[in-house]
């Protein structure tokens, strides 16, 4: 026998999944969004993806070589995601200078500073946005109008159906007159931040990621249906000031995040209950800064503010242990 | 079509010997008995160097109730007892004996025809099962004597033969039922006797649609025993998986017992075993092993007499691959791996599995990303992730709390981690340690 052996403990076989795999597939789900926020967007589009994309690879880059002194990490494709969320969850004649400071944030802060990829408690992304929506308001709530093809900066902006809604709560019940017809918000022919406008398109991705058992349903359909529910409550008690349910779902980032930010492996539950209570929470804080809070969405607060309780989450919803019952 | 129903996987089947008949492997020229072929005390020798014997003499006593005697399979002279390392990988206590014929012990019925009447009384069928030394084939290699006697207050009502085989690879117990079918049957009958009741269901995963489709022709006249096919999906044929597939109760954790859910299971291979003890008065002397990979020239399935080398196995398969880097005794999920081909085929051993060098070496380890695939994999509703992570900071407490005792070991969660953790090495160091502190608290009570 010339043969030498290996030696270590079953199981000898894996189903071949990898990092790499998850990270390449989350990107291809994201590819329909990208399209849809171009043909909506146009140049813009392009420069403020390409930029932030690029931004969160060299940080993740120069902050592993320089100063964790560690082997690089930007094979696995979590720095390419989290720049894409990025741009996704930014207007498109936004400066070019804010999106590297965001890189920065994302990928310093919302991660490197934790450790790298899988001990970081928030979603990068969304450390990224919240931090330039908090520094630069006006610039971060400004929304070129669609269809400007080589316009950047100098896009014109306008209001969002989301500006509207709130608008509407307010009292100014004629701003519902200038809100787009449902079939415009679900193609993404509106305004907003780049990745959301298309709900078609973000579903799209969904199909994707769960044919291709990336993520489970859990998380994505308990948001979706807890918004449901919380907001068709108040549209039947007051259609004149509450939009229907169906104005919410397609609106804002609520698709983006239910389907690609709090699905986040790192910063979501381990368990099936865990996912489900995380969802509905989510749903539940994103309704109330809708529609009670000063920023017109509100998704990106209530993804990190669950990111915090996601250890509690996982500290009480156990899997159903095997003869738990017959215990 | 019935199956278990938290987690589980689907690795590739890969049998590759599926439908290669069985062939009889010739006698080694030194066949070596480790004296730990089971679960429980390691069996004592009763011969001494230099002492001659037959087929089917018994060469170790039992070493109490929980254990099992051994028989040489060939006959010839002791020529040391001595140590080998066996598939644990611990250096074992062994007889060796080296073959100069093959003279069978003269009350071994040797002939193929079919014994189907059994009067003998249920005493007499234990005492000809536990003299045989048969015990349990699928690898876990429990006293089968032990099983068939369970505990007085538990009332068993059905026999569960695991004809599952969800080990990828594996085919041996597949080419049993299609080759014996017949003496199956009679097992479970004479099982079905010692157990005192009346219905058996046989267990059979629907990748082996020939073997389902004869077992039921063969039963479809015989009332009490029913065949059972089931879904694919690994690990059904653990006990306990296989006992919730069959019947929908879930055993509770440790240390309860499938008695204490009124059932008790039994391998296919072990029924066949058990025919042969009560009805050819033949010792657990011989059993099927599959020899496959998938560079192995020609994947079979063998009998082979136990104490055979493993080297002579694989020289009937075609020699060992040259891009070979890890050899396994039995599947690739649960299978331990051996040091070299010198390793004796023991009761336990159901293949032999050569897997290449490039599926060999393990990847190397990152981050856990949190992606919970190996909380959806566990099928006994654990969450590895956590367990692994307790371990490795010798959190014993956090491991117990977590139900850590009740892992199967098998393989589940490792397998499908995309960060490659070495998720089950970190708990069976927790489980052995934890397994320590609860027999120590116990002592203490």
């Amino acid at each position: 026998m010339a043969q030498k052996l290996y030696i270590t403990t079953s199981p000898h076989v894996h189903c071949g999944d990898t990092i790499e795999r998850n990270m390449r597939t989350v990107i291809w789900a994201l590819v329909p969004a990208f399209i849809a926020s171009v043909i909506v967007f146009g140049a813009g589009a392009l420069i403020v993806t390409a930029t932030s994309v690029a931004s969160c690879l060299f940080f993740e880059w120069f902050i592993t070589r320089f100063l964790l002194k560690r082997p690089s990490t930007l094979s696995d494709g979590s720095a390419i995601i989290t720049g894409i969320l990025l741009a996704f969850n930014l207007p498109s004649n936004i400066p070019l200078y804010m999106i590297v400071m965001g890189a920065l944030v994302a990928i310093g802060i919302g991660k490197m500073v934790f450790g790298g990829l899988g001990n970081n408690p928030f979603n990068p992304a969304l450390v990224g946005r919240v931090f330039l929506l908090i520094s630069f308001p006006a610039r971060m709530t400004s929304w070129p109008v669609p269809h400007q093809m080589a316009a950047y900066a100098d896009a014109v902006t306008g209001a969002t159906p989301l500006n509207l809604i709130g608008q509407i709560v307010g009292g100014n019940t004629a701003a519902a007159d200038q809100l787009p017809g449902l079939k415009d918000l679900f193609l993404g022919n509106i305004g907003g931040c780049l990745g959301e406008v298309s709900a078609l398109a973000l579903l799209i991705g969904f199909v994707i990621l769960l044919w291709r058992k990336v993520i489970t349903w859990h998380i994505p359909v308990t948001i979706l249906a807890t918004v449901t529910v919380l907001t068709g409550i108040m549209w039947l008690i007051n259609p004149v000031l509450y939009v229907n349910p169906l104005y919410h779902l397609c609106a804002g980032g609520l698709m983006l995040g239910a389907i690609f930010m709090a699905t986040d492996y790192v910063t979501s539950p381990m368990t099936a209950k865990g996912m489900v209570w995380y969802g509905i929470g989510i749903g539940i804080l994103t309704v109330i800064i809708r529609y009670f809070g000063s920023y017109p969405e509100g998704m990106s607060f209530a993804i990190l503010i669950m990111n915090a309780v996601v250890p509690l989450i996982n500290n009480w919803c156990k899997p159903k242990r095997f003869g738990e019952a017959a215990k | 079509m019935n199956t278990f129903k938290i987690g589980g996987v689907h690795p590739e089947p890969n049998k590759l010997s599926a439908g290669k008949k069985i062939e009889t492997l010739a006698l080694p020229n030194q066949a070596v008995f480790p004296l730990s072929q089971h679960i429980g005390a390691p069996a004592v020798p009763c011969v001494q160097k230099g002492d001659q014997v037959l087929v089917g003499t018994r060469i170790a006593d039992a070493g109490g109730f929980m254990s099992s005697p051994i028989h040489s399979s060939v006959s010839g002279k002791v020529s040391r007892i001595d140590s080998v390392v066996d598939a644990s990988g611990f250096r074992k206590p062994a007889i060796f004996i080296d073959v100069d014929g093959d003279e069978w012990e003269p009350d071994i019925d040797r002939t193929d025809t079919l014994a189907l009447l059994c009067t003998l009384s249920r005493e007499e069928i234990l005492d000809r099962i536990r003299n045989a030394g048969v015990v349990g084939m699928g690898g876990a290699c429990f006293p089968t004597h032990v099983k068939l006697s369970p505990p007085k207050d538990c009332n068993i009502d059905v026999l569960i033969v695991n004809a599952v085989e969800c080990e990828p690879y594996l085919t041996s117990d597949h080419m049993l039922m299609l080759e014996h079918s017949d003496e199956i049957i009679v097992g479970v009958r004479i099982l079905l006797k010692v157990l005192g009741i009346d219905r058996a269901v046989i267990g059979i995963e629907e990748n082996k649609a020939d073997a389902i489709q004869l077992m039921q022709s063969k039963t479809s006249m015989v009332s009490g025993i029913e065949i059972m096919p089931l879904k694919m999906k690994y690990p059904q044929g653990g006990e306990k998986q296989l006992i919730e597939a069959v019947t929908g109760r879930q055993v509770p954790p440790p240390p309860a017992l499938p008695a204490n859910v009124g059932c008790v299971v039994q391998n296919v291979g072990t029924v066949f075993a058990v025919y042969e003890a009560v009805q050819k008065k033949k010792p657990l002397i011989e059993r099927i092993v599959t020899v496959t990979g998938k560079s192995v020239k020609n994947p079979c399935n063998l009998k082979v007499r136990l104490g055979t080398p493993v080297s002579q196995l694989i020289e009937y398969a075609g020699g060992m691959p040259e891009d070979t880097g890890k050899l396994i005794s039995g599947g690739p999920m649960m299978g331990r791996p051996l040091l070299d081909d010198k390793a004796p085929v023991v009761k336990g051993t159901s293949g032999i599995l050569m897997i290449p060098e490039a599926d060999a070496v393990r990847r190397a380890e990152r981050n856990c990303i949190r992606c919970a695939k190996c909380v959806q994999a566990c099928p006994m509703g654990l969450e590895p992730y956590l367990l692994a992570t307790a371990s490795e900071a010798g959190d014993w407490a956090t491991a117990e709390e977590n139900w850590i005792m009740s892992c199967i070991e098998c393989g589940c969660c490792q397998s499908t981690c995309p960060s490659r953790r070495p998720l089950l090495d970190w708990v069976r160091l927790a489980k052995n340690r934890v397994g320590g502190i609860i027999r120590a608290r116990n002592t203490k009570k």
